[in-house]
């Protein structure tokens, strides 16, 4: 991928050659990607291939070696910490479900809303009834109307998942990373939360890692499959499951 | 569970309890005779003040441990540097009554042989000065400590150890006579506050009901902080720290600003404290000090504010009773209680209390069974 990407239109997020390695393990080694506005792409890959990593690179949890991570076409995030990637409208979903257990359901969602985070502003905090509206919607749309006065920590692992989606979404961000949704969850559960990422995609960018072969079936939409820390092959699944490279590494185990 | 009324039933029943004691004990002190089995001697008033400023200390540590998991060994030195600040104002007013009668040194800079005042005990002599110092100096020490420790992300025993070298540090520094703080033997043989003598049973009275409104008040802004969004947040630090981050939350300061309220009342408290006890001396930064705070939280109750006072309260009574009668059990009966608490009360005794008042109830509150599912 050649650097003229960076000021093509429409581009959400663009990855170039981005290495990053652990005690000289290279757990990300010439990475590069471009998500573009609205798209939603699913990322596999084996154990250990780097795809937490690349997240914890976009969101400046981990800071790359080498290589840059383009915003929207000029912000450089690899200079950003977590908190700032967040205020620019990076959602991120982790791996093992991190919402706060000691608050209600209604909590979680209402810390989580768009608006201003500073000290003073959360301290003169009120809610507003846009808001209560909105948490009410995104309640709704999670499935756990029923459940908003309980206590986080009490809800099933699979709604904990759609939880920390929901206060995804109440971020209003523009970019979804979305770490193994389905973890945990029935078959049910999983093929309504692939319809709802699909449902999110369009209006916001969404990026998804997944293990479950049914549930990227069920996104329906470019794969990208990554093996120690960098592209493998992307394209369509089923252009991907008929790679021979991918077959050995990864589908084929 | 938190209610969400602002003064919950919790709070409102160890409010209405304070005010019983804010009114009852400084009666019973001036309106009983001696001789009347309810009398309560000055000492004894004094020595319940004394406690109602541990108290107010709890409830500063708790707000910083119990809400936003900032477990600091250092909260000692923050009441010291109140008590400090407090005393140099108490030095100050002694003026030429002092045994070496200089209008303007105290006693132990004469002794030393100091020819003028230090530059940082200029100002002391006026009473609103001292008592913003004894904000603005705890204030300071814990949003300088704060913004580096937040900043570098030190979390959890490093920051606790850190905390506990803190206070160590200013302990080995007060000791040293050329600090100008009197050394070991600290500030002490004050005389009067805004004219009044300590030692007369009016100012005595008016310094324990300061000391249960200062209580009360902690309490009060406490509650209110922890209500707020802000709050809220402080928790989702405590319970999950990245996520409050990658929800654009700037964690350190949240934490700083904690923080420095925390200091600054833990700096009331020691305010209050040192006319009750007529001596501030550098032991009050000693790291026993500060541990034995966190005792207190955790055997009232973390994260409950009111249990963090009730901690104290029931912690430091038993001190008094057991170090008088059995001198040498003292320690390992604070060790037995923080240990046995820790095992069978992880709630500490408010939540005992508040178990057994539900169980009389016998209706459970429905969101404690919801917590529970
Ligand atoms: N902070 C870190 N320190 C040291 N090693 C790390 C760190 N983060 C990741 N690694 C290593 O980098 C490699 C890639 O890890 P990563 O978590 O990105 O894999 P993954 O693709 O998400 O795997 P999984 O499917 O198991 O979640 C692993 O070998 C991991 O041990
Ligand atoms: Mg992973």
């Amino acid at each position: 991928m050649s650097d003229e990407v960076r000021g093509l239109k429409g581009t959400q997020l663009y990855l170039n050659d981005v290495h990053r390695s652990f005690d000289g393990y290279k757990a990300i080694n010439g990475l590069s990607m471009v998500i573009t506005e609205g798209e939603l792409r699913a990322v596999v890959g084996p154990n250990g291939a780097g795809k937490t990593t690349m997240l914890d690179i976009i969101t400046g949890k981990t800071r790359p070696d080498q290589g840059r991570v383009i915003w929207a076409e000029h912000t450089d995030l690899t200079k950003l910490d977590e908190a700032s990637t967040a205020r620019l409208g990076i959602g991120r979903k982790f791996q093992k479900p991190t919402v706060f257990e000691t608050h209600t359901v209604e909590d979680n969602l209402m810390l989580s809303l768009a608006g201003d985070r500073g000290v003073k502003a959360s301290l003169l905090f009120r809610i507003a009834k846009a808001q209560k509206a909105r948490i009410d919607e995104l309640l709704e749309l999670v499935r756990l109307t029923s459940a908003r006065h309980r206590l986080a920590g009490s809800l099933s692992h699979g709604q904990k998942q759609w939880l920390e989606i929901g206060m995804l979404l109440a971020q209003e961000p523009k970019l979804l990373l979305v770490d193994e949704p389905a973890a945990g969850m029935t078959d049910a559960e999983t093929m309504r939360t692939a319809e709802l990422l699909r449902d999110i995609a369009g209006k916001r960018s969404v990026v998804v890692i997944e293990h479950d072969m049914d549930f990227v079936r069920a996104l329906d939409c470019k794969v990208t499959v990554l093996h120690r820390g960098a592209v493998l092959a992307e394209g369509s699944l089923d252009h991907v499951s008929a790679n021979q490279e991918v077959i050995e590494v990864y589908l084929g185990r | 569970m938190a209610s969400t009324s602002f003064i919950d039933r919790r709070l409102g029943v160890f409010l209405a309890l304070l005010a019983v004691v804010t009114v009852g004990v400084p009666l019973a002190n001036t309106a009983l005779s001696p001789e009347s089995g309810l009398h309560v001697p000055t000492y004894m008033l004094s020595l319940i003040g004394k406690y109602l400023c541990y108290a107010l200390l709890a409830v500063a540590l708790d707000l910083v441990w119990g809400y936003c998991g900032i477990l600091s060994l250092g909260h000692g030195a923050f009441f010291a540097l109140g008590g400090y600040a407090m005393g140099m104002h108490l030095m100050r007013q002694i003026g030429s009554r002092g045994a070496y009668g200089n209008p303007v040194l105290p006693d132990f800079m004469v002794f030393l042989g100091y020819e003028k005042l230090p530059w940082f005990w200029h100002g002391f002599d006026m009473f609103w000065f001292a008592c913003l110092m004894v904000l603005l100096a705890p204030g300071l020490l814990a949003f300088v400590f704060g913004w580096f420790a937040f900043r570098s992300r030190v979390t959890g025993v490093y920051l606790s150890i850190i905390t506990q070298a803190m206070t160590y540090a200013l302990l080995l520094a007060f000791f040293r006579n050329e600090m100008g703080f009197g050394g070991n033997n600290g500030l002490t043989d004050f005389k009067d506050v805004l004219g009044f003598s300590l030692s007369s049973d009016g100012t005595r009275v008016t310094l324990f009901v300061l000391s249960a409104l200062a209580l009360g008040g902690g309490l009060l802004v406490g509650r209110w902080i922890t209500m707020t969004k802000f709050g809220k947040v402080l928790v989702g630090v405590r319970d999950a720290e990245s996520r409050t981050r990658f929800l654009g939350y700037r964690v350190e300061q949240f934490k700083l600003f904690v923080f420095t309220v925390s200091a600054m009342m833990a700096g009331v408290a020691g305010a209050l404290y040192v006319p009750q006890v007529g001596i501030i001396n550098p032991g009050e930064f000693s790291p026993a000090n500060s541990i034995e705070i966190v005792i207190w939280v955790a055997l009232g109750g973390r994260g409950t504010l009111v249990g963090a006072a009730l901690g104290a309260l029931i912690v430091v009574a038993a001190k008094s009773w057991l170090t008088s009668a059995f001198p040498d059990a003292w320690l390992y009966a604070l060790g037995l209680m923080f240990i046995l608490v820790t095992i069978f009360l992880p709630q500490g005794v408010l939540g005992l209390i508040e178990k057994l008042g539900r169980g009389r109830r016998e209706q459970p509150e429905p969101e404690a069974v919801e917590a529970e599912a």
